[in-house]
C-alpha cells in the first residue's frame, strides 16, 4: 500500500519559548533591502483570502508579483462565501480572552494534530488582522457607540468573533481584493484572471515557475519567477457534493505534488452536520445552515423504518430524538463530528426522511410553542428565509430537513514553519496547506488563517528565502519550462482525444459518491480496502471513456472540468490510503474500529502523533510516507470530552 | 416534499467566440424537476447536449449560493430572472411553468464583451476598482481597530453598500448600460466610513473617469439597476456618488 521513509520531516520550528518563537525568528531571518526587492519576482496562484492578501502585501513591499486566478475576477474566490466570522483574541468584551487561550482552543479543537508553534503564531497575529481590515474599510459590525462588536461561536466559551452580518468572508475578501487592485494600479502586481495553473516548473529541485492555461482562449503560458506561492484552497470537491464552490479543485496542489511536494494529512476532512440535503440526482452543490440552529431545534427521525407520514402527524412517542437519546448531556448540541455521524447512522439504518431518505428533521415546534414564533424569527429569521428559498417549505410550520455535508479540508500540501513546502521556493498558504487546524477546524478560524498567512507570515518568510538564495534568471524557453508546457499540452490533447461516451460530470459524481460512502464521515478498514481498487478502476474508465467535446483553443468548460476531475481521480486514492493507514480516530477522521464504548473518537497518540507527508511515486504506485513527529512542549494532549 | 416536472423550450444564445456572430438556438428539455436551481437545469441541458455529441452551453458560475457574483444571465429579459434579490444560482425551477419558453442571454453591454455563449468579460469592473476603490493602507500600517469609533448606524449604511457582489446585473438591466450602481456602492461605502475620507476626492474622480473610459453609459435615474440587483443595493448610493462627485469637482484642491 505504501512505504515509510526513514527520514523525518523537519518543521524548522525555531527554538525558545513558545511566546518568543515568532519574534525571535523574525529577528533571525534575513532581510531584502528595499532597493533590492524590485529585483525579485514572485508568482501567487489563487486570490482568496490567502492569495489576495499575500499578493497585495508582497506588492506593497516592492516585489514584482504576478497573481493568477481561474475566475474572471480575483474578487470571486470561494473565501467570499464564508459567513460566520473571524476570530481574534482582542479581548474587547473583557471576558477573559488571551492569545494563549485562542491558541489553546484552536490546538485542542484540532484534536492535537496541529503544530504548536504554528497555531501560537496564528493566535498572535490574529489581532493585527482585525486592525488591518478595519483600516481597509471592512464594515465590521459595531455597537451603537462605535466600538467593534463581537459574538460567540461554536466551541468557545467567550466572544471573540468579529463579523460583518452573515457575509464576513465577502467583506474580508473584498478588503484584500481592493488592496490587491491598488497594487495592480501601481504596476507592482500584474493580475491574470481566467488562468488555471496546470503545471509547476521545477529546476534542480527548486520551484521556479508555473504553466497556466488561459481559459478564455485555451493558450498555455509559461510564467517564471524566483518563488511560487500557492493559495489554491481545499479539495472538498473530491466528494463532488460539498459546500465548496463548483470551481474549487485540487489541481494546482496536485500538480505540485506530482512534481515532488509532499501532501500532508489528506484524510482530515470536515463534515458539517447541518446542511440542506440532496434533493435529486441533478444536485450540484450543498448549502450550509448555521450550526446555531441546534440551540433551539430538536433533531429526530421516525421510530419506524420508512414512515412516510408528514412529520406533524407523527406523535411524540413515535419519534426518535436520537441525539438526546444517545448523548443525554449534550443532546442536540453534541459536537459537529458526533452529530454528523449520528445522522448518517440513522439514515443508513433506513430511518431517514424526505424523498431520498437521506435527511433528518430539525424541528422548531417546541421552541415556537415555548417562546413564540416571533422570538424564533428574531433569532434565526434570515436562515429560515434562506431555507425556504431553496426548499419552498416553511420551517415555522414543518421541520427543516438537514443532512451533513463536506465543508472544509484540514489536510493540504506539507509546509514548514515558514510555510514553505519541501520543494524550495514553493510556498503554500491558507486552506491549501495543512498546518494550523490539525484534524478539525474550529468555526471562524479559516478566515483567520488565510489572512494571517498572507498578510503577516509570507511577507517575512519569503524575504529570508530570497535573501539567502542565488537566482539565475529562468527564460520561458528553459528546457524545464518547455517540458512542463509539453506535459500540459499532452494531457489536454489526451483528454480531447478519448472521445468516449460518458460526461466528465458523470465520472465526478460517481467518484464523489464512492468517496462519500467509503471515506466520508465514518471510515473502516474493509470499506477503504474496497474503495481503493474501485477508485483505480474508475480512473481507468475515465481515461478510456470520458467525452470532452470541443477544442483546446477556446473557452471549454468541459475540458477545464476534465482536467480537475482527472486530478481528483488520483488524489482520491491518496486520501483513502492516508485514511487507511491512520489507525486511530481524531477530529474529522473517524475510523469505526477506533472508538470508545460510547462512540467517541479514540486517538492513538503513541503511534500516530505525527503529520503524514506523502511523496508521489507515479499514479497507481505506492506512495512514500514521510513523518513529522508532533511535539507538544506546552499543552499536554488529552481526550476531548463532551460529557 | 413532492416534486413536479416541467417540459421546457429553451432559447439559448450561442456564440462560439468573441469575434464571431451569435444566434439563438432552441432546445427542448423535458422532465425538469421543479426543485432544481436554474443552473442545475442548465447542467441537465448540457448533459443532454454532450450525450447528443453537441458542445455544451458555456455559462459562468461558481459558489452557487448567491455571493460570489460569478453567475449572470438575462432570463426572459430580466437580469438574474424574475425573483427579487436573487441571483440566477438561487433561482429555482418551481418559478416556471410547464410548457414555458425561456429565453436565456448573456449580459448585453459594450463594456462586457461576450467571451463565449453566455460568458462575458467583466474585467472593466476590476479596472474601475483599481482606479480608486480602496483605502491606501499598507499591511502593517493599521492602528488598533477600535481607535476610530464608527457609529453603528453609519456602519450599517456602509455595509448595505458593501454588499454588492460585482455581478454586473445593474449594467445589464440598464437601458444605457450604466455602471453607476456598481461604482456608487464602493464610493458610498468608503465615503461613509472614516477610513475612506483621506482619499474621498481622488477616489470618486478616478473611478468615474475609469467608468466612462470603459464605455459604460450614463445614468438617467430609471432605477432598473436597483430592481435587478441581487444584493438589493439602493439607488440612494447613486445620489451619494453624485454628491461626492460634485464636491470633488467643485471644491477639490487641484
Amino acid at each position: 500500500m505504501f512505504r515509510v521513509a526513514s527520514d523525518q520531516l523537519n518543521s524548522r520550528v525555531p527554538d525558545g519559548p513558545l511566546q518568543q518563537k515568532w519574534d525571535k525568528h523574525r529577528f533571525n531571518m534575513k532581510l531584502v533591502n528595499p532597493a533590492n526587492k524590485r529585483k525579485y519576482s514572485v508568482i501567487v496562484v489563487g486570490t482568496g483570502l490567502a492569495g489576495g492578501s499575500a499578493a497585495a502585501s508582497l506588492g506593497e513591499l516592492g516585489y514584482n508579483v504576478k497573481a493568477f486566478c481561474f475566475q474572471d475576477s480575483p474578487r470571486r474566490a470561494h473565501s467570499i462565501a464564508a459567513q460566520g466570522g473571524i476570530n481574534a483574541a482582542k479581548n474587547y468584551p473583557n471576558d477573559g480572552d488571551s492569545i494563549y487561550r485562542l491558541f489553546y482552543d484552536t490546538l485542542k479543537g484540532g484534536d492535537y494534530r496541529a503544530r504548536e508553534a504554528n497555531v501560537y503564531r496564528l493566535a498572535q497575529v490574529a489581532n493585527n488582522i482585525i486592525d488591518q481590515c478595519v483600516a481597509q474599510g471592512v464594515p465590521f459590525a459595531r455597537e451603537y457607540g462605535g466600538a467593534l462588536a463581537n459574538r460567540s461561536f461554536g466551541g468557545a466559551q467567550l466572544s471573540r468573533t468579529f463579523y460583518c452580518r452573515g457575509q464576513t468572508g465577502q467583506q474580508l475578501l473584498l478588503g484584500a481584493y481592493q488592496a490587491l487592485m491598488r497594487q495592480v494600479s501601481t504596476g507592482k502586481v500584474k493580475m491574470y484572471g481566467r488562468r488555471e495553473m496546470v503545471e509547476l516548473v521545477v529546476i534542480d529541485g527548486v520551484a521556479r515557475g508555473i504553466v497556466v492555461r488561459n481559459l478564455s482562449n485555451g493558450q498555455l503560458e509559461v510564467h517564471t519567477a524566483d518563488a511560487v506561492v500557492l493559495c489554491t484552497g481545499g479539495y472538498g470537491n473530491v466528494y463532488y457534493l460539498s459546500t465548496n464552490a463548483k470551481g474549487c479543485n485540487v489541481t494546482a496542489a496536485w500538480r505540485c505534488h506530482r512534481r515532488g511536494a509532499y501532501f500532508a494529512n489528506p484524510c482530515y476532512t470536515q463534515i458539517h452536520p447541518t446542511c440542506i440535503p440532496v434533493s435529486g440526482d441533478y444536485q450540484s452543490k450543498l448549502t450550509l445552515m448555521s450550526e446555531s440552529l441546534r440551540n433551539d431545534g430538536r433533531v429526530w427521525v421516525p421510530k419506524s423504518k420508512g414512515d412516510k407520514r408528514a412529520p406533524g402527524q407523527i406523535p411524540d412517542d413515535e419519534r426518535d430524538y436520537y441525539l438526546e437519546r444517545r448523548y443525554p448531556s449534550f443532546g442536540n448540541l453534541a459536537p459537529r463530528d458526533i452529530s454528523s455521524r449520528a445522522a448518517k447512522e440513522r439514515c443508513d439504518a433506513g430511518f431517514g426522511v424526505g424523498d431520498s431518505g437521506l435527511a433528518v428533521y430539525l424541528d422548531f415546534r417546541d421552541a415556537i410553542k415555548r417562546d413564540g414564533e416571533d422570538a424564533v424569527r428574531k433569532r434565526y429569521g434570515n436562515l429560515f428565509h434562506m431555507y425556504e428559498k431553496i426548499t419552498a417549505e416553511n420551517p415555522y410550520q414543518t421541520p427543516m430537513r438537514i443532512y451533513p455535508a463536506v465543508h472544509y479540508t484540514m489536510g493540504g500540501l506539507w509546509v514548514d514553519y515558514n510555510l514553505m513546502s519541501n520543494l524550495p521556493g514553493l510556498y503554500v498558504l491558507g486552506e491549501a496547506n495543512f498546518s494550523d487546524h490539525g484534524a478539525n477546524r474550529l468555526g471562524a478560524s479559516a478566515l483567520m488563517q488565510g489572512l494571517s498567512d498572507g498578510y503577516f507570515v509570507i511577507p517575512y518568510t519569503i524575504g529570508d528565502y530570497l535573501a539567502s538564495s542565488k537566482f539565475e534568471k529562468v527564460a520561458e524557453d528553459h528546457p524545464a519550462c518547455v517540458a512542463a508546457k509539453k506535459d500540459a499540452e499532452d494531457r489536454i490533447s489526451k483528454l480531447l482525444n478519448i472521445r468516449g461516451r460518458r460526461s466528465v460530470d458523470s465520472f465526478h459524481r460517481e467518484l464523489g459518491l464512492l468517496m462519500w460512502d467509503k471515506c466520508g464521515m465514518a471510515r473502516n478498514k474493509a470499506g477503504l480496502e474496497d474503495a481503493i481498487p474501485k477508485i483505480r478502476d474508475l480512473r481507468e474508465q475515465f481515461w478510456k471513456d470520458v467525452r470532452v467535446l470541443g477544442s483546446g483553443e477556446s473557452l471549454n468548460q468541459s475540458l477545464e472540468k476534465a482536467g480537475r476531475v482527472a486530478d481528483f481521480m488520483e488524489f482520491a486514492e491518496l486520501l483513502a490510503v492516508d485514511a487507511l493507514h491512520r489507525e486511530e480516530s481524531c477530529g474529522g477522521h473517524f475510523r469505526e474500529e477506533h472508538q470508545t464504548d460510547d462512540g467517541e473518537a479514540k486517538r492513538n497518540d503513541d503511534q500516530f502523533s505525527y503529520v503524514s507527508g506523502w511523496e508521489f511515486q507515479g499514479a497507481g504506485n505506492e506512495p512514500v510516507l514521510h513523518k513529522e513527529p508532533l511535539i507538544f512542549e506546552n499543552v499536554k494532549p488529552s481526550t476531548r470530552s463532551y460529557k | 416534499m413532492s416534486s413536479e416536472t416541467l417540459n421546457l423550450t429553451l432559447r439559448v444564445w450561442r456564440q462560439p467566440g468573441p469575434n464571431t456572430q451569435g444566434a439563438f438556438k432552441e432546445y427542448r428539455l423535458n422532465g425538469v424537476n421543479t426543485h432544481m436551481s436554474f443552473l442545475e437545469m442548465l447542467d441537465v441541458l448540457n448533459e443532454q447536449l454532450i450525450a447528443d455529441g453537441q458542445e455544451p452551453v458555456a455559462f459562468d458560475h461558481d459558489c452557487r449560493e448567491g455571493i460570489c457574483g460569478m453567475c449572470s444571465l438575462m432570463i426572459n429579459g430580466q437580469a438574474h430572472g424574475p425573483d427579487k434579490g436573487t441571483t440566477t444560482c438561487q433561482l429555482h425551477m418551481r418559478r416556471f411553468q410547464n410548457g414555458q419558453v425561456i429565453t436565456i442571454e448573456p449580459w448585453r453591454a459594450a463594456a462586457f464583451p461576450v467571451v463565449r455563449d453566455l460568458v462575458v468579460d467583466r474585467s472593466a469592473f476590476d479596472r474601475i476598482i483599481a482606479s480608486g476603490g480602496y483605502v491606501s493602507v499598507n499591511t502593517g500600517n493599521a492602528p488598533d481597530g477600535n481607535c476610530i469609533p464608527v457609529p453603528g448606524a453609519r456602519q450599517e449604511v456602509a455595509m448595505d453598500a458593501a454588499a454588492c457582489i460585482g455581478c454586473g446585473a445593474c449594467v445589464a438591466a440598464c437601458k444605457n448600460a450604466s455602471a453607476m450602481l456598481f461604482v456608487s456602492a464602493k464610493v458610498s461605502q468608503l465615503a461613509v466610513l472614516p477610513q475612506g475620507h483621506p482619499e474621498r476626492t481622488s477616489r470618486v474622480l478616478g473611478m468615474v473617469a475609469q467608468m466612462d473610459k470603459e464605455g459604460f453609459g450614463s445614468c438617467t435615474n430609471t432605477s432598473e439597476c436597483e430592481a435587478a440587483c441581487p444584493a438589493e443595493v439602493s439607488v440612494a448610493h447613486i445620489a451619494r456618488l453624485n454628491r461626492e462627485y460634485l464636491k470633488a469637482v467643485a471644491f477639490a484642491d487641484r
